[in-house]
C-alpha cells in the first residue's frame, strides 16, 4: 500500500495520531495485544462488551464495559404508576419475565402493606420456579454450545418449549407475560394450565437426564469448565455474587430459604451447593436446581387452595374487568387507581427475591403519590458481572466464552 | 428488637462519641448516620465477628430535589451469619456532593458507586476507578437527578443532522 504523506492526511487526524504519545514503535514489536470481544459477540450473550489485554493467547486483564443496552427503566418508573411498570420488569431478565413480575408485586405489596391472597400465592410461586427452569435450561444450552455442543442446546430448548406453551395457556403470551397484578395474578390458572404444569413435571426429569447423559461424559465439554474461573465462597460473597454463582462456591445463601417469601417456608427442597467454585460447578448446581424445582412444583400443585386470586381492597387492587363494567363502585375504584395510582404510604422498602440469576431487588420510595420516587433495581447479571476481570486473568481467550456463560448474565437485566 | 440492640451496642464499644439514629419500617431496621463516619462504621459491620455483614446487596441514592440534604446515599448489606438485613444511610449535600468509597470494604461497591456516580453525580473519594457506568463518557448529565427531564436534554447526546 502506497504511505500517505503528511499534507494528504486530515489536519485534526494528524493532530490526533501526534497527541497520542501512547504508541511507539516498540508497541508493535510487543506480544501483548488488546482484543476488543464484543458488544455483537454470539457468545458474550447479547451487548456485553469485554476489552481483554491480551499476552498471546492468555488474559492479562479485562475490562467490561456495560451500557449498550441501557433503556432508563429507573427513570421510566419513576413517571409511571407502580401498575404501569409490571409490563417493564419483564424486559429486565427477559429468560425469566415471570420470575421479574413476581418480584415486582411482592414488592410493591410490601410497600403499600398489602399481600395477595393464598391462591395467588401459590401460583406465583408454581411460575417463579417454572421460570427458573426455563432459564437455567437456557443457560445450560447456551453454555454448552459456547463451548461447542450444539445438540444440547437444542434438546434443553425443546423443554423450555414446553414451559412457554404454559404460559401461553396461563396469560396468553408466551415471552413477555406480565401475568401477576398487585394483590394476587390476572387470572386464575385454567384447569388445562394446571394439567399441563403436571404432564411437564412428570416428563421433565428424564429429559434433563438425558441432556445431562450427553454432556457430563462428554470428555470435551468438562475439561472445557473444569477448574476454569475459579472463584472461592469468601471472595465471591466479597464481590457480591449471588445464586447460583455464589452456590457453585459452596456457599449455602438462597433467599427462599434465608428470608422466606410467597410459601418457601412451607415447602420441602435442598439448597445445592458446590464446592469446586468453577465454572463445571456453577453449570451442575444450575442442573441441580432445576430438580429441586420440580420437588417444589409438585409440593405446590398439592398444598394449592382453593380460592381468590386477588385481594380485596378496592383502593389498592385493581377491580377484576367484568366487574368494573358492570357495578358503579368498582368503576368509580378503576378510575381512581388508573388515574391517580395506588398511593402507599410515605416510606421506602428493599424487597429481594431469588431469581434464577441470583438475587433481584427493588429498592422503593413511596412519597405517598400513585407514582414511586424512586425505583432501584438490583439486578443480579450486573453484579455478577463484575467478577469477571477477576475469573478470566490468567485464562486463555477460549476460557473468557466458558466463564461468560457459566455466570449466564443477561444483559437486558444488567443494563436496565 | 435484637438485631438493633446488638448493633446499638457493637456501636457504642466502638464509636461512643458519634451519634447514631436507628429507625424500623416493615421490619427493615435502618441506620442513619454521618457521611464521614461510612468507612469506619462499615468496616466495623463487616469484621466485628458477632455481626459479620460482609454481603454488600446495593448501594444507591436518592435525590429528594427541594430538601436541604439533597442526597441520600443508601447501602443495602447482609449478614450471612445473623441472617438479616441492614439498610445504612447517609445524607450528602449537594454543594459538597461527595462521600468516602466503601470500596476498600466491600469489593462489590465499585460498580454500584459507580453506577450511583454516573446517575447522580455524587462522587466517592478514593474510589480506585470512577467511570461512568451506563452513559458515555463524554455525557455532561446526571439522569437520574430530578431536574433532569424524562425526554432527555436536546444536544446532551450526538443525533444525526436533519
Amino acid at each position: 500500500m502506497p504511505k500517505l504523506n503528511k499534507d494528504e492526511v486530515h489536519p485534526k487526524i494528524l493532530e490526533t495520531l501526534l497527541a497520542d504519545t501512547d504508541i511507539s514503535i516498540e508497541d508493535a514489536l510487543e506480544n501483548e495485544m488488546v482484543l476488543n470481544m464484543g458488544p455483537q459477540h454470539p457468545a458474550t450473550h447479547g451487548v456485553l462488551r469485554l476489552l481483554l489485554r491480551l499476552d498471546g493467547e492468555t488474559v492479562m486483564s479485562c475490562v467490561p464495559e456495560l451500557g449498550y443496552l441501557h433503556r432508563g427503566y429507573e427513570k421510566l418508573a419513576e413517571n409511571m404508576s407502580y401498575y404501569e411498570f409490571i409490563p417493564h420488569t419483564d424486559r429486565l431478565d427477559y429468560l425469566a419475565p415471570m420470575a421479574n413480575n413476581v418480584a415486582w408485586a411482592l414488592a410493591v405489596e410490601k410497600l403499600a402493606g398489602i399481600e395477595a391472597p393464598p391462591r395467588a400465592q401459590y401460583i406465583r410461586m408454581i411460575i417463579t420456579e417454572l421460570a427458573r427452569i426455563a432459564s437455567h435450561l437456557v443457560a445450560i444450552g447456551a453454555l454448552a454450545m459456547d463451548v461447542g455442543a450444539m445438540t444440547v442446546f437444542l434438546w434443553t430448548f425443546r423443554e423450555r418449549e414446553k414451559i412457554l406453551d404454559v404460559w401461553d395457556i396461563l396469560c396468553g403470551a408466551r415471552f413477555t407475560n406480565s401475568y401477576t397484578r398487585i394483590g394476587g395474578v390476572a387470572n386464575d390458572a385454567q384447569p388445562e394450565a394446571i394439567a399441563k404444569v403436571k404432564w411437564f413435571i412428570d416428563q421433565y426429569e428424564e429429559n434433563l437426564d438425558e441432556c445431562e447423559r450427553l454432556l457430563n461424559t462428554n470428555r470435551i465439554f468438562i475439561e472445557r469448565l473444569d477448574g476454569v474461573g475459579i472463584i472461592n465462597g469468601e471472595d465471591a460473597i466479597d464481590m457480591g455474587l449471588t445464586g447460583p454463582s455464589l452456590r457453585g462456591s459452596g456457599v449455602e445463601f438462597d433467599l427462599r430459604r434465608a428470608q422466606p417469601y410467597l410459601f418457601y417456608n412451607e415447602v420441602d427442597f435442598k439448597v445445592i451447593t458446590y464446592p469446586d467454585g468453577d465454572s463445571l460447578a456453577r453449570y451442575f448446581v444450575r442442573a441441580d436446581e432445576t430438580r429441586e424445582s420440580i420437588k417444589i412444583i409438585r409440593q405446590a400443585l398439592e398444598k394449592m387452595p382453593q380460592g381468590e386470586i386477588l385481594l380485596n381492597q378496592p383502593k389498592k387492587v385493581l377491580p377484576k374487568k367484568a366487574e368494573i363494567y358492570s357495578k358503579m363502585e368498582e368503576l368509580i375504584h378503576d378510575f381512581m387507581i388508573v388515574n391517580f395510582g395506588i398511593n402507599p404510604p410515605v416510606g421506602d422498602i428493599y424487597h429481594a427475591v431469588e431469581n434464577p440469576k441470583g438475587e433481584l431487588g427493588f429498592y422503593l420510595v413511596s412519597k405517598g403519590e400513585g407514582n414511586p420516587w424512586k425505583c432501584k433495581i438490583r439486578s443480579p447479571s450486573m453484579v455478577n458481572l463484575q467478577s469477571i476481570p477477576r475469573l478470566v486473568k490468567g485464562r486463555m481467550v477460549s476460557d473468557v466464552v466458558a466463564i461468560i456463560g457459566s455466570l449466564d448474565p443477561v444483559m437486558g437485566e444488567a443494563d436496565k | 428488637m435484637e438485631l438493633k440492640e446488638l448493633i446499638e451496642q457493637k456501636l457504642k464499644e466502638n464509636f461512643s462519641s458519634e451519634n447514631f439514629v436507628f429507625s424500623e419500617y416493615r421490619g427493615e431496621l435502618t441506620l442513619t448516620l454521618d457521611k464521614k463516619n461510612i468507612v469506619k462504621v462499615s468496616s466495623m459491620l463487616k469484621g466485628n465477628p458477632d455481626l459479620q455483614f460482609k454481603l454488600c446487596e446495593d448501594i444507591t441514592a436518592v435525590d429528594w430535589a427541594k430538601r436541604k440534604d439533597r442526597f441520600t446515599v443508601v447501602y443495602h448489606i447482609y449478614s450471612l451469619k445473623l441472617n438479616s438485613r441492614l439498610v445504612l444511610k447517609a445524607n450528602v449535600d449537594e454543594e459538597e456532593c461527595n462521600i468516602d468509597s466503601v470500596s476498600s470494604v466491600w469489593k462489590t461497591a465499585n460498580w454500584h458507586e459507580r453506577e450511583t456516580y454516573d446517575m447522580y453525580g455524587i462522587k466517592f473519594n478514593n474510589h480506585p476507578d470512577l467511570r461512568r457506568m451506563y452513559m458515555p463518557e463524554e455525557f455532561e448529565y446526571h439522569p437520574l437527578r430530578k431536574d433532569f427531564p424524562l425526554m432527555g436534554i436536546p444536544g446532551s447526546l450526538p443525533l444525526p443532522k436533519k
